[in-house]
């Protein structure tokens, strides 16, 4: 079992927990994630890694509830543990492999979308460690939804906030950001890494490809197993079809097919969706949602 | 009774069990089992043993069987093989012991299988417990991968007095008796979780969740955490495509995938939150034991199931028992059909299939006749679902993070076959990581000689 020692509700439906998990702990690097299985009958659920602390032996996850299981998982509190906590999994960022010169050499736009902003953490915080200070784009539906910006910003260079609805700090897309800070604010950047939801990738990627950036995505696609034994997370990058779970999570965004993976994403959303229906609403719900299948 | 035949052994009716998970052979009771055992004519030069990759003395259990001392028979089925009623279940024995069996010539062979399964099944029900070893030599061994090798492997050394530990990187251990062999070929509650109790019960810890290579790797568990030699028995668990078009769209899987589903995560019943996708016509690629289970599943959740081999009958790598019950269930077979396209509709889901028909060649190098294409024969089948059972190959996540440990050009680890011996000092490997996709009991096999190897380099090294 794995404990955790803080549970915490960040934003609506977003959730953050320290985990007891040593040896991930130990040997976890940014870009990599945890596959979750909160009890005997819960599902296997890759997350992120947010954060770790090696001495402690504690990993940090947050994520969003967006199914049933992801509703069960956030009635846990602190003191309550999960049945598994595998990882880390994945490959690294490329950068954590690479001459540390050649990384000090290049110009870093982060660009974080939603619950992205836990993923994008750890890797801006390794750049400061290191003492490269990069520009971080971070951007929410809403005020309310934003998350760690007083954690991103104590380790980013800058830090460009935006809100979809103008609650907060700049109003518009991440991709408006973008183009202000290299068409008018004169930035040039060597890399973007963008994580967040499938489609603001994609849209990222449109116009880092025009603006002439190399950018990297994080893909998280259905997993299982999460270890390369059933390919249920294969995207096709470059033409070629690669398991996001060992050859990933991370990919030259250019070369993804967004079109697919957001496709396959949906390859369970009726029946997630019917699931998270019937936990909500237990015995009050009587169908007519267009969504479970019940008596209207 | 007919002496040239088996005792029938009573089985679910093929409509009711079609429906449901539990187990399609029901086993042999203590009346059938001495009967079928009066059949063993105790041979001198016993054929069977030699059929047997981990060697157990058949004629030897089986008259004991036959005077009804099943305690008796357990032992000498205890010396060579740690799970017995894995065993019995899953073996292709008409290929290996049964075989050989001389009653075989003029009739059917004595059923060895099912007289395995009723001991250990026997064995169970009464309690009877493996017995530890009197007392541990301090040396402590990991073993990677809970699977029918490593379980073995460690079984074995566990026996010897060493303090062993096996690393899974699964939830569950088990290997493929867990995630792959369905249900109503192998219980994981009746027995397959007792099977593993028993290699625990001999002294051997299991430590699940760890992924080697990543959570942490060889070298630091003999560098750091004091692990003397190493086995790894990780088995070859990642799954082949066929890299034709549409193999990407919502609805095709690998046969790992849809299985790992429906055993491991149990998502065939409504009390477990994995999801699993029931299509309504489902196609099957491949011909082997993973095919078949695939096929039986998809049926048991409400399909109509084809399987589409590229070969004929003849060729079909499956146990003939599986072929038979998939049958029985209702599993169309369109043989000498291979797909060279997935059909999608604009939401990027399964619509159906175009295949071609292929006929046979000359053999080729495995022995069997090489299927070859018909020109012009290609046809359409309405499906939503395709499972891809192409067979699997090792994961390259160990051989890649350990130093010094060499494989061959199907990613394979290199190994001595008579003791797992590595290139890599103090390491040893078998099973499906050393052989590619094989049997349970040839891991097996593999898991004991590699234990033989790691007690003798640890008692020369001191």
């Amino acid at each position: 079992m794995y404990k955790i020692v803080k549970a915490e509700c960040l934003a609506d439906k977003i959730y953050l927990m320290d985990v007891e998990a040593p040896r991930v702990a130990k040997a976890c690097q940014p870009g990599e994630f945890v596959i979750v299985k909160m009890d005997e009958t819960g599902e296997r659920i890759p997350l992120t890694i947010c954060d770790y602390d090696r001495e402690k032996g504690l990993v940090t996850i947050v994520f969003q509830v967006v199914g049933a299981s992801t509703l069960r998982m956030a009635s846990l509190q602190e003191g309550d543990a999960f049945q598994d906590f595998v990882g880390p999994l994945g490959q690294p960022s490329e950068f954590v492999k690479e001459d540390i010169e050649a990384v000090k050499g290049r110009r870093y736009l982060f660009v974080a979308g939603g619950v992205g902003s836990a993923p994008v953490y750890p890797q801006v915080k390794w750049m400061r460690e290191h003492g490269i200070d990069v520009d971080v784009i971070e951007g929410a539906k809403t005020k309310s939804l934003l998350i760690l910006e007083e954690e991103l910003r104590a380790v980013a260079g800058n830090l460009y906030v935006t809100t979809d609805d103008g609650s907060y700090c700049r109003k518009g897309m991440v991709t408006e950001v973008i183009r202000d800070l290299v068409e008018n604010q004169g930035k040039k950047y060597d890399v973007c890494v963008a994580i967040g939801p499938m489609i603001m990738m994609k849209f990222v990627c449109k116009l880092t490809k025009e603006l002439g950036i190399p950018t990297i995505v994080s893909l998280n696609p259905i997993m299982v197993d999460g270890t390369g034994m059933c390919g249920a997370c294969r995207v096709t990058v470059g033409g070629e079809v690669k398991f996001a779970c060992v050859d990933g999570p991370e990919f030259d965004g250019h070369q993804v097919d967004f079109d697919q993976a957001m496709k396959r994403q949906q390859m369970y959303k009726t029946e997630e969706g019917r699931a998270y229906l019937r936990e909500q609403e237990k015995e009050s719900h009587h169908g007519g949602c267009g969504m479970c299948g019940g008596e209207a | 009774m007919d002496m040239m035949k088996k005792v029938p052994v009573r089985e679910q009716e093929p409509a009711v069990r079609a429906k449901n998970f539990e187990e399609v052979c029901l086993g042999y009771d203590a009346g059938e089992a001495m009967e079928e055992a009066s059949r063993c004519l105790n041979c001198k030069n016993a054929k069977c043993i030699q059929g047997c990759p981990v060697s157990i003395d058949i004629p030897g259990f089986i008259q004991q069987v036959k005077e009804g001392k099943f305690a008796e028979a357990a032992a000498v089925i205890g010396k060579s093989s740690a799970l017995p009623a894995v065993c019995g279940r899953v073996c292709p024995q008409e290929s290996q012991c049964e075989g050989k069996c001389v009653r075989g010539i003029k009739g059917e062979p004595v059923s060895i299988g099912k007289l395995e399964r009723f001991v250990a099944d026997w064995s169970r029900e009464n309690g009877i417990e493996p017995e530890k070893a009197k007392e541990t030599n301090g040396k402590k061994v990991a073993v990677i991968g809970s699977g029918p090798a490593g379980l073995t492997c460690a079984g074995d050394l566990a026996k010897l007095g060493y303090e062993v530990t096996i690393f899974e990187a699964l939830h569950e251990p088990g290997g493929v008796l867990t995630y792959g062999i369905p249900e109503f070929r192998l219980p994981k509650l009746g027995v397959v979780r007792p099977e593993i109790e028993n290699v625990k019960k001999l002294g051997v810890t299991i430590e699940t969740d760890v992924v080697i290579g990543k959570s942490v790797t060889i070298d630091e568990l003999m560098d750091e955490e004091g692990y003397q030699a190493v086995f790894i028995g990780s088995g070859a668990g990642l799954p082949k495509f066929m890299g034709i078009p549409g193999e990407n769209a919502n609805g095709v899987f690998s046969a790992n995938e849809y299985l790992t589903r429906s055993n491991l995560m149990k998502a065939f019943r409504e009390d477990y939150d994995t999801p699993i996708f029931r299509g309504k016509k489902v196609a099957v690629v491949g011909g082997g034991n993973v095919a078949m289970d695939a096929a039986r599943t998809a049926l048991r959740l409400g399909a109509e199931v084809h399987i589409v081999y590229r070969r004929s009958e003849a060729e079909l790598p499956a146990r003939v028992e599986e072929v038979h019950h998939a049958k029985e269930e209702g599993v169309v077979f369109d043989l000498l059909r291979n797909p060279v396209e997935i059909l999608t509709d604009e939401n990027d889901w399964v619509t159906g299939m175009v295949i071609r028909k292929m006929e046979l060649g000359e053999p080729d190098a495995s022995g069997r006749r090489r299927p070859v294409e018909v020109p012009g024969s290609d046809y359409t089948i309405d499906v939503d679902t395709v499972i891809m059972s192409l067979g699997t190959s090792p994961n390259p996540l160990i051989s890649s993070t350990t130093k010094g440990l060499e494989t061959n050009r199907w990613k394979c680890i290199i190994a001595d076959e008579a003791d797992g011996k590595t290139t890599k000092e103090g390491v040893y490997a078998g099973g499906d990581a050393v052989t590619g996709a094989a049997t349970v009991i040839l891991a097996m096999g593999a898991g004991k000689a590699a234990a033989k190897g790691i007690d003798e380099y640890l008692q020369k090294r001191k």
